[in-house]
């Protein structure tokens, strides 16, 4: 039929068909690498803080994981997740702490509908409707934050327990994250809204052909993005335990960076959770290994950059060939 | 014929070849200084693939390209220019939000020359500031064709300009062509229209299947030989069980358009399709068939006429209403069809999930029974886990047939379906489409390879102009009936 | 001159409008004279030079994230290069800064041009490269800037036969952002790269066939970009005195002026005029809201609002327009 393919292809197919080999294969060559560099640092409880730090930032990645497989981005789900922690820690001394978690769990769900809107009904491009939404949402907090400075704070214990305590050594927070990451993973092949995202990605037309009206989905998207980051929020609240006013900010930018390296495609279509969160473990090791090597925040910053760059234009070279 | 030496624009042998179709195989072309030659061909001969040779958008497999007794380095519109060689296509290549004089200027092209040409095809009033985005269609192509004209090429290739232009300035147009050839240049006139061919070309260059089957001098009568060099001889050798003639259905039809109309296009088509019918449809290239399957695939609105669904009136404004009404789609494109990263079985069940109330769970086996039976009855090759990208042409289609078998087909709108696809699938699918018939479902078949028509259908309805020119039973529709009324050649008012 | 006013409507629409905002903010506070004036020039010239940057990116088609970062670059360089050094050394300053500019706009371009990667991604990832570029180069404010810079945004302009009066009105910043972008973006305007980059804008294929290098004027369009956003940087070291790291807030207010200045994001149209007066006009409705006491949290919530309110306009527009 065609000609046969070359080695170049048929690792861009392996690669396609199978992510999870060779981020599985990073992972471990760099952890390898961290071990040759300090032979001290490896232990049960290394390990139990490295997953500890890396949940947060792949609840995120999953969200960005959701939006980007049709095409997407969020960029909102970094201040979301620290409007939701900082109203639950400061609501719980006024109104007790269920009502103050569902007050700040609905203030996530509005601002997921409001980036829904733009993206379906306006069209506006996701990366800069959720850039937007962030700068609103950030406004709203810092005047909220007015009329709650002198009411204190309160972390819910049951947060605490969830986001630093350990048993067997493991962290807690896995009781959250292993449910989460099931049920993504089994809903993105499994059910019909997780195979329209990855039809929405891929072609949207044939898509929108089949009968599938993309608005519906492009809603319930961003509106479910958002409430993930928002119980990222109040995980992440437990784990730092402060109430402070750019939490999961520092989050923002490595959550794209953990999906893009896990191999979702920025195009949509392609890509899936389980890379996702071997990507958050690569960058939470990575991170580890550039602290060891002293390396400042302005080089990490590039470095997250150049990698986000180069695995796309790989894509696209390796997709155009196969 | 001239001869190679003296030819201005000589391309001999060209093939070209797309994955597992094959473009061209050995197409040619001569056009002597002074002459209007003319290339001809039905769709999918390869007239375009050919153009873009010629003009330097691809570089052909084997064969050259000579210009002016030297072999062409064309690889961009600007570089043809400097060759002598200024093409003119069907959407003028001008930019919407710059006006005349920056256009020009964007193309160095100078005012005065420009504006007597203008003059010369009939709108000497043209103003140089005018907004492109503002001025007709029409306009747009005199336009493109002043300052074609004002770079003084050697050659000019004008690629179906006529199309949609009214009959005055088509006049002007062949009259300041023809002018062009007097003065010595040299012309090549892709187009459908006998008319124009007959008042202005020296010689026609007939294509078929990528092959150049003829190169004849432009006579009194000439168009019947064309067409039958156009359709080639015994096309149907292998294939030739025709449909057995069926009674016309009575009742309400599935389908019944009335003086459906939408865009430039689509002017005034009404046609009825009865269950268990396979009505063909039958058109040259851009006669708004695009736009009718997109109408009642409910992805375009129509801006008028009306189209019922056994007996109801329908308006569609997504296509999830028409499919709603049991009319689906198959895109003769496969890039809009189908999702080329997923695999065949997702592609398959897309309906499936749909809609909201199937956002939940897939039954899994459920659907991978309904998948399973739909590639079985396709006889699609692969394993239904690889991805759609790798199939060949042919099993690609199936899969956007299998997609409405899986789904329960009504009423199957087949867009093309069958081009660039090997015969043996083909084969497949008329059989395929004369079973689901005879299952009761009604079946619209655009199809630019006019044999299959006889295969596939019992009726064929002829577009042409963005109207319904005739109505051929599948008995009468031999080829050269058929072709001979997509070029508005045979008149009959519609059954 | 009727075909003018139409064609221009927009901008005229936009002058109207400022004009009505700068009378309101004399009712709010009647005290508002030059040095208001000056003040509001100051502030809004980083994001007007930034909107002009982002507005010739969009022109010709396309988007630029980075450019914020891209500022934050420049401003530091500035300021590292700047401080302590000579009058002589301090202009060597400027130049390289602006020189920098072009650079890190030609790299975007280039990259954007042979990844085949869309605008962007990669202007996206390169927002985190720039900005860790900036952070390596200062990692916290600091640096200094030539005080004939410094002067350069501040106070009215002394114009030989004009009373002192007259001139106080006209704000440093205002003429220093006129000038610049005349000297620009005029000339460019006007050339054959002006014609170009509205070309592969408005109808990238047609510019292609008319025979316009496409990739090379994309490159341009971005090259343009960077040295816009180095002069943002500049201004913002200007006004400062230091150079500044971290990005500000200059992505999304330079996309919201650039759309409401009448350049549709789709690309081919508009000018630089409009989106430099909707600057001016998010920058006084600011300064308007501060005046009435308005808490600036909640300022920036009501400015937030309108930008995403024009974006969305914005891209409903491009999104018919485009159909039509």
């Amino acid at each position: 039929m065609t000609e046969a393919p070359s080695a170049l292809t048929r690792l861009g197919r392996l690669m396609a068909d199978n992510p999870l080999l060779p981020l599985t294969l990073l992972l471990f060559l760099l952890i390898g690498v961290l071990a040759v560099m300090n032979p001290a640092i490896l232990s049960l409880f290394w390990a139990g803080n490295t997953i500890k730090i890396a949940i947060p930032l792949a609840m995120l990645a999953a969200c960005q994981t959701l939006t980007m497989l049709t095409g997407g981005i969020d960029l909102s789900v970094g201040t979301v997740a620290t409007i939701t922690a900082f109203m639950t820690a400061t609501l719980a001394p006024l109104t007790g702490v269920p009502p103050a978690i569902a007050v700040a769990l609905a203030c996530a769900v509005l601002v997921g509908l409001v980036n829904g809107f733009g993206v379906a009904i306006c069209r506006v491009h996701p990366l800069i409707m959720t850039l937007g939404t962030a700068l609103i949402a950030t406004g709203c907090l810092l005047v909220y934050q007015r009329y709650v400075i002198a009411t204190g704070v309160l972390i819910p214990d049951f947060l605490i327990w969830l986001g630093t305590g350990r048993s067997l050594g493991l962290p807690n927070s896995l009781a959250l994250f292993v449910p989460f990451a099931i049920l993504i993973i089994w809903a993105q092949r499994r059910s019909g809204f997780g195979r329209l995202l990855y039809a929405i990605g891929a072609n949207e037309e044939a898509a929108r052909l089949s009968g599938v009206r993309v608005w519906q989905v492009h809603l319930t998207l961003y509106t479910l993005s958002s409430l993930i980051a928002g119980v990222t929020g109040m995980l992440y609240l437990g784990q730092i335990k402060t109430a402070s006013l750019s939490l999961a900010l520092p989050l923002d930018l490595p959550s794209v960076a953990a999906a893009v390296i896990g191999g979702t495609s920025i195009f949509g279509g392609r890509g899936g959770y389980g890379g996702t969160i071997l990507g958050a473990l690569i960058l939470t090791v990575l991170t580890t290994m550039l602290t060891l090597l002293q390396i400042p925040e302005g080089g990490r910053r590039i470095l997250f950059g150049l990698i986000i760059l180069a695995v796309t234009a790989l894509f696209i070279r390796l997709t155009e060939r196969s | 014929m001239p001869d190679s030496a003296d030819a201005v624009l000589d391309a001999k042998g060209v093939a070209k070849r797309f994955g597992a179709v094959q473009a061209l195989r050995d197409a040619s072309l001569q056009v002597g200084r002074g002459q209007v030659v003319a290339l001809m061909g039905a769709n999918g001969a390869g007239k375009s693939t050919f153009v873009k040779i010629l003009t330097g958008v691809l570089r052909p497999d084997s064969g050259h390209v000579k210009i002016k007794g030297r072999e062409s380095t064309v690889a961009s519109p600007a570089g043809a220019r400097a060759w002598g060689l200024v093409p003119v296509y069907q959407e003028p290549s001008l930019i919407p939000d710059l006006s005349v004089a920056d256009n020009l200027r964007l193309g160095d092209t100078a005012m005065e020359p420009f504006r007597h040409w203008v003059a010369e095809l009939g709108l000497p009033d043209l103003q140089p500031d005018a907004m492109i985005r503002s001025l007709p269609l029409a306009s747009l192509r005199i336009v493109d064709l002043a300052r074609a004209l004002a770079m003084e090429p050697d050659v000019l290739l004008l690629d179906e300009l006529t199309a949609a232009l009214p009959t005055d300035l088509v006049a002007r147009v062949l009259k300041v062509v023809r002018a062009q050839a007097d003065a010595g240049r040299s012309v090549i006139y892709v187009s459908h229209r006998f008319t124009e061919i007959a008042a202005i070309c020296d010689r026609a260059t007939v294509l078929r299947d990528g092959l150049t089957v003829g190169d004849l001098a432009i006579e009194p009568g000439i168009e019947e030989r064309i067409v039958e060099m156009m359709l080639g001889g015994a096309v149907a050798a292998a294939v030739t069980e025709a449909r057995p003639g069926r009674p016309v259905a009575s009742g309400t039809p599935r389908l019944r358009v009335r003086g459906l109309r939408t865009g430039t296009r689509l002017t005034d088509v009404s046609f009825d399709l009865h269950k268990g019918e396979v009505l063909g449809v039958v058109a040259l290239e851009g006669q708004g068939q695009d736009e009718l399957f997109n109408v009642l695939a409910g992805n375009r609105r129509a801006s008028a006429g009306t189209v019922e669904v056994d007996g109801r009136p329908k308006a569609f404004s997504h296509p999830a209403d028409a499919i709603a009404a049991g009319l689906t789609l198959v895109p003769g494109d496969r890039a809009h069809a189908l999702l080329m990263s997923r695999s065949v079985r997702e592609n398959i069940a897309v309906p499936l999930i749909a809609r909201i109330r199937n956002w939940g769970a897939v039954p899994m086996r459920e659907e991978a029974a309904k998948v399973a039976t739909a590639v079985e009855t396709l006889q699609i090759d692969t394993r239904a886990q690889g991805e759609v990208r790798r199939l060949s042409g042919g099993n690609q289609q199936k899969v956007t047939i299998a997609r409405w078998i899986a789904n329960g087909v009504q009423t199957l709108l087949l867009f093309d379906p069958t081009r660039g696809i090997d015969i043996r699938t083909k084969r497949q699918i008329y059989a395929l489409v004369r079973d689901l018939a005879d299952q009761g479902a009604a079946v619209l078949f655009y199809t630019s390879e006019l044999a299959e028509i006889r295969l596939a259908c019992d009726r064929a309805v002829v577009i042409f102009n963005g109207r319904v020119v005739d109505v051929i039973d599948a008995a009468e529709a031999d080829e050269s009936t058929l072709m001979r009324a997509a070029y508005g050649l045979s008149e009959r008012a519609p059954a | 001159m009727r075909r003018w006013i139409e064609a221009n409507a927009w901008t005229l629409g936009l002058a109207v409008l400022l004009a009505v905002l700068l009378l309101a903010t004399k009712v709010i506070q009647p005290g508002f004279g030059a040095t208001g004036l000056d003040s509001l020039a100051r502030a809004a010239l980083p994001f007007a030079l930034a909107t002009v940057g982002m507005a010739v990116v969009v022109i010709a088609g396309g988007i630029d994230l980075s450019v914020a970062a891209m500022m934050a670059v420049a401003s530091v360089t500035g300021a590292v290069l700047m401080a302590g050094a000579g009058d002589g050394q301090a202009l060597l300053a400027v130049i390289a800064v602006l020189a920098l500019g072009i650079a890190m706009g030609t790299v975007n371009g280039v990259l954007i041009v042979v990844t085949r990667v869309p605008d962007i991604v990669v202007t996206l990832a390169m927002l985190f490269v720039w900005q860790g570029v900036a952070l390596l180069i200062l990692n916290a404010p600091g640096g200094g800037a030539a005080p004939w810079l410094r002067a350069m945004s501040a106070g009215g302009v002394a114009l030989p036969g004009l009373p002192q009066g007259l001139t106080d009105w006209l704000p440093r910043g205002v003429v220093f952002l006129a000038v610049v972008t005349a000297l620009i973006w005029v000339p460019i305007r006007r050339s054959k790269l002006g014609l170009r980059l509205y070309a592969i804008g408005s109808d990238p294929l047609a510019a292609f066939r008319s025979g316009v290098p496409v990739g090379q004027t994309r490159i341009a369009a971005y090259a343009i970009c960077g040295l816009f956003a180095a002069l943002g940087g500049l201004s913002v070291t200007m006004s400062t005195g230091i150079g500044e790291p971290i990005p500000g807030p200059y992505l999304l207010a330079s996309v919201a002026a650039v759309v409401l200045g009448g350049v549709v994001l789709g690309g081919g149209r508009g000018g630089i005029l409009g989106p430099i007066l909707a600057v001016f006009i998010l920058r006084t409705v600011r300064m308007d809201l501060t005046m009435l006491s308005v808490d600036p949290n909640v300022a920036a919530i009501i400015e937030g609002t309108i930008m995403v309110a024009v974006v969305m306009f914005g891209a409903i527009l491009a999104t018919r327009g485009r159909k039509a």
